[in-house]
């Protein structure tokens, strides 16, 4: 198959994140950085489903300044055949205007199947692969924890709150991949010498216009002091009721 | 005076609370607004109707009610394009669904459809004259970022539980509609329900951690954690050094300073008196739990919410009330 995968480039979730001057950005200074956790899931998924037929093609492809040519490069490392930068000076927080870009890049490109991950850990959106399905007007299954390909078709499972769902689709189709699908390999020694001289391709961005943008960024107000609720287990209701109304966990 | 649409999700024939919290954010944009209306779009199997005036008892003025055998089950295809054509008609300042596995896979088709951009999982929002102004957690909740997005409707999910929904009692009008769609036409097809489940989560992913340390006596006593992960639906299970040197849990799930370092939206300590190098690791968390029998262990310190008390009565107790409290939502 012809698989394309999405991938966006992100700093290590485990930093303890400061805010930049300017109010609406980390701070870089000594962040690391690498595919967006689900994006590897997706990467993984696509080299998997291609090896087992023994052919097809997996294209990568990342939206942003040439910085995120690091993490195509990880990804033809872990066995994909080419990839695309669509440049741009900065990932947009609008995710329609990376969804309308990626679109243009997909449209004709022929895919049988289009990989995104659930979320971007950083922006945790989760918006760009279903907005860029519904641009394409393909069938698109969001979140899914397994993958079957048979006859033209994919069937997928989505994992609800407390339930979850089998779905159908036939391809070509858009599908965004969460737990539970395979894990990102680990690029071995010949696969980054290959890496080298597979192809890399540098397009500008054809976002347009965005109409949602970032004000500001800071970090959640610290925690106020603790209380104990009760003793034994007869504080157990005015726990479950303080984590649905005051903490808004449950 | 503008009126908003708000997606009131329903699953097995059934309203979830994210309904009520949907409809209720959206009555307080119309009553922002100068005082529009709120219309709710409700889409089940046939007799779905019959759940409208529960909307109206949070504000809805207006609830579209979609029937069709079909849509006993999300199908999205049919979701998104009943709901954009009524957005697209219906000239409303906003569309506000939830960010919920249903809402989060609707809205970005919707927007997408209606051309707009989206704000996603917001926890508070604003008019700000042409535009809204949203919070958004980001960063694994460790950056809140402020977001205007310019333009009407202005589409957003809403994350459950940010925003209580708020009783204001009306008897809604209920008008009829017809799939946007033919339903027979989707490519996109739910073909079974299942009950329970979820996959296994990573410490690293999980918006819950249920952790447990020696007050459980035993390895066997894990049992109790893993039911309360299981009643949570999205919550992986971790434990302290001393119980994954004890070989009661594999060092993966390790949490603390030579461990994971995690910072999940809830955390609960089950047995844990809490070490420096265990709350290293997990100091950051949104919220955190303690439940421990000694009312002077650390953990209490760092705990937004503690019960003092016998881990082993109190944890199966817990699982019940949790298992209650979600099957509501």
């Amino acid at each position: 198959m012809k698989i394309a995968v999405c991938i966006k480039r992100v700093p290590d979730m485990e930093t303890r994140f400061r805010i930049a001057a300017s109010g609406t950005a980390v701070d870089e200074a000594g962040l690391k950085y690498d595919m967006s956790d689900f994006d590897g899931y997706a990467v993984e998924t696509a080299l998997q489903l291609n090896e087992k037929e023994g052919k097809g093609e997996t294209v990568v492809i990342s939206l942003g300044p040439d910085v995120v040519q690091e993490q195509l490069r990880k990804a033809l490392s872990m066995g994909a055949e080419r990839a695309v930068q669509l440049k741009a000076e900065r990932v947009p927080v609008d995710g329609l205007a990376i969804a309308r870009a990626l679109a243009a890049e997909l449209r004709d490109g022929g895919y049988d199947l289009i990989l995104f991950g659930r979320q971007a850990v950083d922006s945790a959106n989760a918006t760009v692969g279903p907005m860029t399905a519904t641009l394409l007007d393909l069938p698109c299954a969001t979140a899914v924890s397994t993958l079957d390909i048979a006859g033209g078709r994919a069937t997928v499972r989505r994992d609800l709150e407390g339930a979850a769902e089998i779905v159908e689709l036939p391809l070509p189709a858009v599908i965004t991949v969460d737990e539970g699908m395979p894990r990102a390999r680990y690029p071995s020694l010949k696969g980054i010498m290959a890496a080298k001289k597979k192809p890399l391709e540098v397009k500008p961005a054809q976002l347009g216009e965005e109409h949602l943008t970032l004000e500001k960024m800071e970090l959640p107000p610290e925690r106020a002091a603790g209380r104990i609720v009760g003793e034994g287990p007869g504080a157990v209701s005015e726990l479950v009721r303080l984590l649905h109304t005051e903490a808004k966990v449950l | 005076m503008a009126n908003v649409f708000a997606m009131a999700e329903s699953r097995g024939g059934a309203l979830r609370r994210v309904a009520f919290e949907a409809v209720s954010a959206a009555r307080a944009i119309a009553d922002a607004s100068g005082g529009g209306e709120v219309h709710a779009l409700l889409a089940g199997a046939p007799g779905i109707a019959a759940l409208a005036p529960e909307l109206g008892k949070y504000g809805a003025d207006l609830v579209v009610v979609v029937e069709h055998a079909v849509l006993a089950n999300a199908s999205p295809e049919v979701l998104a394009a009943t709901a954009a054509a009524r957005i697209r008609t219906g000239g409303y300042r906003a569309a506000v669904f939830s960010t919920s596995a249903q809402g989060r896979d609707l809205a970005p088709r919707v927007a997408a459809q209606l051309g707009v951009s989206m704000a996603a999982d917001v926890t508070s929002f604003e008019l700000a004259g042409d535009a809204m102004v949203v919070k958004h957690p980001s960063y694994a909740g460790k950056v809140i970022a402020t977001l205007r997005l310019a333009g009407s409707p202005a589409v957003l999910t809403l994350r459950p539980g940010a925003r209580a929904a708020v009783e204001a009692p009306r008897a809604a009008r209920v008008e009829s509609a017809q799939p946007a769609i033919d339903p027979a036409s989707a490519r996109v097809v739910v073909k079974e329900m299942i009950a329970g489940g979820g996959a296994k989560l990573d410490i690293g992913d999980a918006p819950v951690i249920v952790s447990g340390g020696r007050g459980l006596k035993s390895a066997e006593n894990f049992k109790l954690v893993e039911d309360l992960a299981a009643a949570f639906g999205n919550a992986a299970v971790g434990a302290t050094r001393a119980v994954t040197d004890d070989g009661w849990r594999p060092h993966s799930d390790q949490i603390g300073q030579t461990g994971r370092q995690v910072s999940p939206d809830l955390y609960v300590a089950c047995g844990i008196s809490g070490a420096i190098q265990h709350i290293a690791g997990m100091r950051n968390s949104r919220t955190i739990v303690a439940i421990n029998k000694d009312k002077d262990a650390p953990i209490f310190k760092v705990a937004d919410y503690g019960i003092v008390g016998d881990v082993l009565e109190i944890l199966p107790v817990l699982t019940a009330a949790v298992k209650q409290a979600r099957s509501q939502g």
